[in-house]
């Protein structure tokens, strides 16, 4: 059961094979069995669920079931639901219980999908490796000494172990693909606007994406076609129509033109992770599509940028965290200044305060043009080298990180190695564009990701790309020892 | 030495929205706390701002009407400082890219000129909440209801050089928001309040002194004491050989005085950036065509018209549109008494004006209408009553008693202009008044107003002056 794919769920569920009770209930079994190895869920909705299912099951007796009627998911610690707490991984709200859900969550929601719980994530999405939850670092499902990734690391590793046959993501510098691809599953940040924000916490609003972590780009496919659309909650949402994202999956890579940024191939880069990249991509030249080289020469800027663009965006944003009206407030403050202070220090964790303070810093009187005026400067550079390279190819291929997973502790005291395992994503955030990561083979054991980059709003396309891939190749389908029954 | 003030206002007018800048709850005043505050209001996490269309076209209809040059495209900035009744830690504003840009407003000064006041900027921005700290023993409260109510505020030039100036300056900005109804213009309730920079140079020096700004004023005799208070206190501290330091201070009406708040040196740094949640406003052409061809008539445009169309004089063209409502009543009172331009400005401004006062009544509800006010005006014109009665009459009609005609008729108020009627009281009161009548005859010209008075009361001050004053002369005189 655990290995069936979503199409398959929703089949098996439409003939009747099994009710979208008894699959939520296995699926919560198997949470209980598996996940204090994993530390996958902050949350798990056991009563919430089984309503849900119980109405599915209602809506598939009646007819009244949509493609996803029934199919349980994990929702990303970040997305606020209604009446079930939301802690962004952080002690800050560990005691926060929206009033509303987040627009991506009704849309499951409205979708009929059973929500089998909130998943662990670095602490407000900042992090690469899930160490800085204030609920404990998650465990990579292929090595528990590794880490899954992060931010959206639970969500990663609850699909990777089959604890969730699909789970949403968000992205701002990588946290949807870097796991994916530490985890060895397929996931897809769209381009920026394409996923509503309504009630996804904000960590750096001009780069958070929401998005899909599923195990293959099928199920991907199933998932986005209910996440996206307009949202007139949020302003940055895009007036786009969104294709059915599964018509296009099957065809044909003939001809499509394919480019390797040589930036992406360079030093740091693992030559184990690079031997199993250039293997995938010469299936794509199987397939008849044209490879080539381009160079995206700004790249050396994105990790740069985004460290002084994210960090401020941040530390504006969380500053409603102030322990004034709802989330943590200290004990016993004597007046507004220790409130503040001790709120906000007491209920932030490392990473999170390093973040403000840069951010906050780069915003200053006399700092902001050399810093904050200067990062978006570059942003529009890195920007143009993607729009350069899209008039030659159609997609963009490459690593999604430069390493496979590595261990728990290994780079938490040293920021700056753990900002570079993002170096290969980063770029696309500060772009807007969409980027997916797709299993493409191991190394020790250990997942690598294939990264492909879209243009703006081609997710059909990338979700083709990807799906050709997984029709001649099975990484995919690999399942984690451990995790296999 | 003589000084001179250098003066400019920062007033800001609540926008007259039904909901809120960002987002869709209530913008109405008085309510319980925290019942018009939502999920955005609250700035819980996750929630996004939303502009609201209409405080767009108000800020535009603005722009329009000082002659400014409208932001094609201008951006919402973070104004980042932490205070408890700032739910998101910011506030949304504008700061480099404003909706209106340069403009000019024209005031009229007591002397009778006029002076051209520059408009640097007017920009939207969302207010903050309330803290309350009565009623909360040792701790304060949070009124939510405010925040995010959608501001304008209006930044003109140092263009002022006396508190009087200043008066002039934000009474005209508050009549034009009002004709424009974009405001209400209320200064109890905070609708329209404003933040005085005051500075002092020796007359003749072109440069600037050190200025200070005084926060928050909500009422036109505040504002003129408040900056009456700060030169004062900057000459008298110059004169002494200190200096002004750059700071905010706070006007204390109780006191009379300003006083310091914080300095430059504690001033805050509120880090302005973009606000990503807020794409840049692009307003074009046709957009822009639009809310102009909605524009009211303005106040300047309206008194010129007042002079040309009814012969007023520039005064009173001006004291009668300087609000919407007293100027459509205007013409609504000249039209209903047939054409009296003069006669309804007079009682328009006069009577009416201090009847008004006096109970404290707008226009729209007070018990006399321009139909009746009209009409009243009329039976002045055709002598069915004398100015003298028709004060009586208009008494009435506040009270309540009818319309004009009717309480003519009611009272016997028409006039006498029956000649031989008042040929019959005028000999019979000659005839009472023997020495007085030999005393006039020889020469006492005075007694004329004598008899006047005597005619008058016989009749209940009913008689025609005209007709009275000219029989009397023949009689006495024959």
């Amino acid at each position: 059961m655990h290995n069936k794919t979503i199409t398959e769920l929703a089949a098996g569920l439409r003939a009747k094979e099994f009710s979208s009770v008894e699959l939520t209930r296995y699926y919560l079994e198997r949470i209980s069995r598996y996940d204090e190895q994993l530390n996958s869920y902050v949350t798990v909705c056991t009563d919430h669920a089984l309503q849900q299912a119980e109405a599915a099951d209602r809506a598939i007796a009646a007819g009244d079931a949509v493609s996803l009627t029934g199919i349980p998911l994990a929702q990303k610690d970040i997305f606020c639901t209604d009446g079930v707490k939301t802690s962004c991984g952080s002690r800050m709200l560990d005691n926060f219980i929206a009033p509303y859900d987040a627009g991506v969550v009704e849309r499951c929601n409205g979708a009929g999908m059973v929500m089998l719980g909130k998943t662990n994530m670095d602490e407000f999405a900042m992090g690469s490796s899930n160490e800085t939850s204030y609920y404990g670092p998650v465990h990579n499902p292929w090595d528990l000494d590794a880490v899954p990734g992060g931010s959206s690391g639970g969500s990663a590793a609850a699909v990777a172990a089959r604890l969730a046959p699909v789970a949403t993501g968000t992205d701002t510098g990588g946290s949807i693909r870097q796991p994916a691809s530490l985890c060895g599953i397929t996931g897809l940040k769209p381009t920026y606007g394409r996923v509503s924000r309504y009630g996804m916490i904000a960590f750096a609003s001009s780069l958070d994406q929401g998005g899909v972590m599923a195990r293959s780009a099928e199920d991907a496919s199933l998932l986005l076609n209910v996440m996206a659309g307009f949202d007139e909650r949020d302003s940055t949402s895009a007036e786009q129509p969104v294709p059915d994202y599964g018509a296009t999956l099957n065809n044909s890579v003939a001809g499509l033109k394919i480019g390797l940024p040589k930036e992406y191939f360079a030093e740091g880069l693992s030559a184990d992770v690079a031997r199993a990249i250039e293997s995938a991509v010469d299936e794509y030249r199987k397939l008849g599509a044209e490879v080539k080289e381009i160079s995206l020469p700004n790249t050396n800027l994105a990790v740069p940028t985004y460290y002084v663009i994210a960090p401020a965006e941040c530390s504006s944003n969380l500053s409603r965290f102030d322990g004034v009206r709802f989330g943590y407030r200290c004990d016993n403050p004597v007046d507004l200044e220790d409130l503040y202070k001790r709120s906000r220090g007491e209920g932030f964790g490392a990473e999170v305060k390093r973040r403000i303070m840069i951010g906050t810093y780069a915003l200053s009187a006399g700092y902001y043009d050399a810093y904050y005026l200067k990062a978006q400067q570059l942003r529009h550079l890195i920007s143009e080298d993607f729009a350069r390279a899209f008039e030659e190819v159609d997609v963009i291929m490459g690593p999604t990180s430069p390493t496979v997973a590595f261990n728990l502790g290994e780079k938490s005291s040293d920021p700056v190695s753990m900002y570079l395992s993002d170096i290969y994503t980063i770029a696309v955030n500060l772009a807007g564009l969409p980027g997916m990561s797709i299993p493409a083979g191991f190394v020790d054991q250990r997942p690598v990701g294939l990264q492909i980059i879209g243009n703006y709003f081609d997710e059909a396309r990338l979700l083709n790309v990807a799906h050709r891939f997984q029709q001649v190749t099975d990484w995919h389908t690999h399942a984690p020892q451990q995790f296999k029954d | 030495m003589e000084w001179e003030a250098v003066i400019g206002l920062e007033i800001h007018a609540q926008l007259a929205t039904k909901s809120k800048i960002f987002s869709g709850a209530a913008t109405a005043y008085g309510a319980e706390p925290n019942t018009q505050a939502c999920a955005v209001d609250l700035g819980l996490p996750g929630v996004l701002p939303v502009l609201n269309r209409e405080v767009v076209r108000m800020a535009c209809m603005f722009g329009l009407a000082v002659d400014a040059e409208i932001g094609r495209r201008s951006v919402f900035a973070r104004k980042n400082y932490f205070y408890p009744d700032l739910p998101k830690g910011y506030q949304i504003s504008q700061y480099e890219l404003p909706i209106v840009g340069k403009g000019k407003l024209i005031i009229e000064l007591e002397d009778g000129t006029t002076k051209t006041i520059g408009v640097t900027r007017a920009h939207l921005e969302e207010d903050a909440g309330k803290s309350l700290h009565e009623d909360f023993h040792g701790m304060t409260g949070i009124d939510l209801n405010r925040a995010g109510t959608p501001l304008l505020e209006i930044v003109s030039e140092p263009d002022l050089r006396s508190a009087k100036e200043a008066v002039a300056y934000m009474k005209k900005i508050r009549s034009l928001v009002r004709y424009l109804e974009i405001c209400d213009g209320n200064m109890q309730e905070g609708s329209f309040r404003c933040d005085a920079n005051v500075s002092v140079r020796p007359k003749g020096e072109s440069k600037f002194g050190t200025r200070a700004e005084i926060k928050n004023i909500n009422s036109f005799r505040f504002v003129e004491r408040a900056i009456n208070f700060e030169i004062e206190r900057q000459i008298d501290l110059l004169e002494g050989g200190g200096t002004v330091v750059q700071e905010t201070r706070l006007y204390d009406s109780a006191k009379g005085e300003t006083r310091s708040m914080r300095s430059k040196e504690e001033a805050m740094d509120y880090r302005y950036f973009p606000d990503p949640d807020l794409l840049p406003l692009h307003v074009d052409d046709a957009w822009l065509d639009e809310v102009r061809s909605s524009l009211p008539e303005l106040p300047d445009a309206k008194k010129e018209r007042f002079m040309f169309e009814y012969g007023l004089t520039a005064y009173d063209a001006a004291v009668l549109t300087s609000s919407r409502e007293l100027a459509d009543f205007y013409e609504a009172v000249e039209k209903s008494s047939g054409g009296e331009t003069k006669l309804a400005a007079n009682w328009v401004m006069g009577d009416f004006a201090a009847a008004l006062n006096k109970d404290n009544l707008e226009i729209g509800a007070c018990p006399v209408n321009a139909a009746m006010l009209g009409g009243l005006i009329q039976r002045i014109a055709d002598n069915t009553i004398s100015g003298k009665i028709a004060k009586q009459v208009f008494e009435a009609m506040w009270e309540g008693e009818g319309d004009a005609d009717s309480i003519i008729e009611k009272k016997g108020l028409k006039q006498i202009t029956d000649s031989g009627a008042i040929e019959q009281v005028i000999d019979e009161i000659l005839a009472a008044n023997p020495e007085q009548v030999k005393q006039y005859r020889a020469g006492k010209d005075k007694l004329l107003g004598f008899f006047v008075g005597q005619v008058m009361k016989a009749t209940q001050g009913k008689a025609n002056p005209g007709q009275l004053n000219e029989l009397l002369k023949k009689k006495l005189n024959s």
